[in-house]
């Protein structure tokens, strides 16, 4: 399947709806692993306690790729990562997260033809507000002949 | 004491940091993400399946550079962070985390940041950008 064909029919398309609970045990094992210094994200006692930017990374929805999408290769790997962050997140929230493809792209590298695909997830907390936005760039490479 | 963005110069340099990814460290992380699996949490386990030993979770690496950042500028927002990963970084090893700012937004009071982790080759391993409220 071409790139253009991939775009035209999949990207923009949702594909699924999940929900996670943030539990303060993570955001504050997270948070001390990497030797985070802000008692914001430390210390449960902070008024305005919560967890770093980063952490809804963590979280994957239910699929990787849509139901019925094509296989482009068993060979892969994960090219990077984006977060938006437009809101807190705090322990007992229970987020909302929609994932679709928002774009696809190819490139050549050494190894070969490779097919980047973004996995958006677009996070809302309990009351309706967008927290944060999760780009996941996954590279798929064609399995050789 | 909270970084002023009037204090701010473009090219100013991060301190650099040298993180601890020992593999107890890693799987401590690991498990906060739910992520327990041997590419990260076992070197032996990581080798049967082609990697040279345990590697650091791309989101830890993430989330080393968004540690840097806020003790850098204590009490920022990091309102963006991109991270692109070109190489492995290997659980046990001494990697650097750097930082540059590259751009200063004074309608917003936000300064853009080049990130980059390199091995003990320096050899970058991670890149990215971020923009950070001051």
């Amino acid at each position: 399947m071409q790139i253009e064909d991939i775009k035209k029919n999949w990207v923009g398309h949702e594909f699924d709806v999940a929900t996670f609970e943030v539990r303060e045990a993570d955001v504050l094992e997270y948070a001390s692993s990497v030797a985070e210094s802000e008692p914001r994200f430390t210390d449960p006692a902070d008024p305005d306690f919560q967890a770093m930017e980063t952490f809804p990374a963590r979280f994957v929805s239910r699929r990787v790729l849509p139901e019925s999408f094509p296989r482009l290769g068993s060979r892969g790997f994960d090219a990077g990562k984006t977060v938006n962050a437009y809101g807190p997140i705090r322990p007992g929230d229970v987020l909302t997260a929609k994932s679709k493809i928002a774009d696809a792209y190819e490139k050549t590298g050494r190894s070969g033809p490779m097919v980047f695909l973004v996995h958006r997830m677009e996070f809302e907390n309990q009351d309706g507000d967008l927290v944060s936005v999760v780009d996941w760039r996954m590279v798929r490479q064609p399995d050789p002949e | 004491m909270a970084r002023r963005y009037a204090d701010v110069e473009l090219g100013d340099e991060l301190p650099d940091l040298q993180p601890d990814v020992s593999l107890e460290t890693v799987k401590r992380f690991a498990h906060s993400v739910n992520m327990m699996t041997a590419r990260f949490t076992d070197h032996e386990g990581a080798r049967k399946q082609g990697l040279p030993g345990a590697i650091v979770p791309g989101l830890m690496s993430q989330a080393l550079l968004a540690s840097m950042i806020h003790r850098w500028a204590p009490g920022c927002h990091i309102q963006k962070i991109d991270t692109v990963f070109r190489a492995p970084i290997l659980v046990d090893s001494k990697p650097t985390l750097r930082a540059v700012v590259t751009d200063l937004d004074d309608d917003s009071d936000s300064v853009q940041l080049d990130l980059t982790i390199v091995n003990e080759q320096d050899e970058t391993r991670v890149m990215g950008t971020a923009t950070v409220d001051l």
